[in-house]
C-alpha cells in the first residue's frame, strides 16, 4: 500500500528526495478532488517556490490552462514550469495557446511525450528539475497497460539519469495490479495521501 | 590472429545526435558511406544538415551537396535550429554546393550520364573534397543523380567509386537515398544499399492513427550497432530518439 502521509508529510518528503528520486502519490478515488488539490499545491509550492527548481507537469487529467489558473487562484508562479498538455491539442488554436505550454496531440503517443519531456529538461539548465505524470490513471483511459509499464518503466529510468526528481500521481482504485506494480518496482518512495480532516 | 570482428575497433566519427551515437556504438566508422534512406517527411535532410553542424562545430569541415534545393532556402530552414551558428558557413567550416551549378560547369548538360561523366562528376565532388579537406559529406539525393545515370551496373559503379575515393581521403559520407512509403527496399533502384557501409532507415510508422517517425540502423560494418527500431522527434535542440514501444503492437508501417 505505501506509506500513508497528509499533503504538508508529502511536501516534507519531497523535500528530502535526492536527485534522481522518483515518488508514486496514490490518491483515493473517494476524497479524489481534494487530494489532487493538495498534491497538485504541495508538490508545486514547494519545488516552484521553495526549491526554486524547474517543473515540467505532463497534464493528461486536465488541460494546462486549466492547471495556470488554479495555480495563478493560489499565487503559485509558472514562470518556471512546462507544462506538457496531453488533452487540448484539438480543442486550442495557436492564438490562445500559452507560451509555457507544448502540445502533445494524443495521450497514446507515448515515446512523444517522453521525447518532449527530454527535450524541456534538457534545454534548461536549473540544478534542481522535477516531473510530475499527472495521472497514470488518465494514461490508463487510452492506452493498455502493457505498453503503459513499458513507458513508465523507460521514462522513470531516463528521468533518473537525467538528475530529474519525478513524482507519478495515480488513483488507487484506476490502478490495475500489474501497473502497481511496475510502479512499486520503479519508484523510490509510495505515498498514499490522506486528506486532513477539516478543523 | 585477428579478432572476429577487428573492424570493431575502427575510429568513429560522431554524428553528434546523442542518441543515435549511442545507438551506433561511439558514431559512424570513418571513411564509412552510409546510405540514409526513407520516404518523405522521415527526417533525412534534417539528420544530414545536424550531422554537418554538429561536426563543423567540433572542428571537422563539412560540406552539403545539394542535388534538388537550393542552398540558399537550406540555411534559412537550418536557421530554426539553436544548434546552429552561422559563423561555421561564414568561415568555411560548412560548405554547401548546388549540384546543378556544379553540372553546369562540368558541361553535363545531357538527361543521362555517360560512364565518362559520371567519372567527371566523381572527380569534381572529389577535388573539391580533398582540397577544402572535408571530413563529413552528405549528397542530398544520391537518388537525383542516380535518376540521370539511370542503369544498374552504372548506378553500382558510380556508388563504388564515390565511396571508395572519399574513403580514401577519410571522409565519412552520408548518401541520402528516396523512398516511396511502401517500398520493400531501401532505395529506388535496389543496389545502393549493397554498396555502401551501412545503412540508416528513417520511417513513418502508424499505430492506432498517430503517425510516428521511427530510425532504424539495418547495417554498419565495422560497428556492434542496435538493430531495434526507434522513434524520432526533430525539436530546436535537434533529433531526440526514444525506443519503441512494442507493447502497442503496429497497425501498419510505412518504411519503418
Amino acid at each position: 500500500m505505501g506509506e500513508e502521509a497528509t499533503s504538508a508529510q508529502l511536501t516534507e518528503g519531497l523535500r528530502s528526495m535526492p536527485s534522481g528520486s522518483a515518488v508514486l502519490v496514490r490518491m483515493h478515488s473517494a476524497s479524489y478532488t481534494d487530494s489532487y488539490f493538495a498534491t497538485l499545491s504541495s508538490v508545486l509550492r514547494e519545488y516552484v517556490m521553495e526549491v526554486r527548481g524547474y517543473t515540467v507537469y505532463v497534464s493528461v487529467t486536465n488541460p494546462a490552462s486549466l492547471l495556470i489558473d488554479i495555480l495563478g487562484s493560489v499565487d503559485i508562479p509558472t514562470s518556471n514550469v512546462s507544462f506538457v498538455d496531453v488533452t487540448s491539442y484539438m480543442m486550442v488554436g495557436k492564438g490562445n495557446r500559452s507560451s509555457n505550454t507544448t502540445y502533445v496531440e494524443s495521450p497514446t503517443m507515448l515515446e512523444t511525450i517522453m521525447l518532449r519531456v527530454e527535450y524541456l529538461l534538457r534545454r534548461n539548465t536549473s540544478e534542481k528539475k522535477i516531473v510530475v505524470i499527472d495521472s497514470v490513471s488518465s494514461l490508463a483511459i487510452h492506452n493498455n497497460n502493457r505498453i503503459l509499464q513499458e513507458f513508465l518503466h523507460i521514462l522513470v529510468n531516463k528521468l533518473k539519469s537525467l538528475g530529474a526528481v519525478t513524482v507519478i500521481l495515480t488513483v488507487i482504485e484506476e490502478t490495475a495490479p500489474e501497473l502497481s506494480n511496475v510502479l512499486s518496482l520503479i519508484c523510490d518512495a509510495n505515498i498514499t495521501l490522506q486528506v486532513e480532516a477539516p478543523k | 590472429m585477428a579478432a572476429p570482428n577487428s573492424k570493431v575497433n575502427l575510429p568513429r566519427c560522431p554524428t553528434g545526435i546523442e542518441g543515435l551515437d549511442n545507438i551506433l556504438d561511439g558514431g559512424i566508422p570513418r571513411g564509412c558511406t552510409v546510405l540514409l534512406t526513407g520516404s518523405c517527411g522521415t527526417g533525412k535532410t534534417t539528420l544530414g544538415l545536424e550531422y554537418l553542424v554538429r561536426g563543423a562545430l567540433a572542428g571537422e569541415k563539412s560540406m552539403f551537396l545539394s542535388v534538388t534545393e537550393a542552398s540558399e532556402r537550406i540555411i534559412e530552414n537550418l536557421s530554426t535550429f539553436e544548434f546552429f551558428d552561422k559563423k561555421i558557413i561564414d568561415e568555411g567550416r560548412l560548405v554547401f554546393i548546388d549540384i546543378p551549378i556544379l553540372y553546369e560547369k562540368l558541361g553535363l548538360t545531357k538527361q543521362e550520364l555517360t560512364p565518362e561523366d559520371i567519372d567527371l562528376l566523381i572527380g569534381a565532388i572529389v577535388d573539391l573534397a580533398s582540397t577544402l579537406k572535408i571530413q563529413r559529406l552528405v549528397l542530398d539525393s544520391v537518388t537525383s543523380v542516380c535518376f540521370r545515370i539511370r542503369h544498374e551496373e552504372k548506378i553500382r559503379d558510380f556508388i563504388l567509386k564515390l565511396g571508395k575515393s572519399l574513403s580514401d581521403i577519410v571522409c565519412t559520407t552520408l548518401l541520402v537515398s528516396e523512398i516511396g512509403p511502401q517500398a520493400d527496399r531501401y532505395s529506388l533502384y535496389g543496389v545502393e544499399e549493397n554498396i555502401a557501409d551501412g545503412v540508416i532507415l528513417l520511417g513513418n510508422m502508424q499505430r492506432h492513427g498517430d503517425l510516428l517517425r521511427t530510425l532504424q540502423i539495418i547495417k554498419v560494418r565495422g560497428a556492434q550497432h542496435s538493430r531495434a527500431q526507434y522513434v524520432i522527434e526533430i525539436t530546436p535542440l535537434g533529433i531526440f530518439l526514444a525506443p519503441f514501444l512494442k507493447g502497442g503492437g503496429r497497425e501498419s508501417t510505412n518504411n519503418g
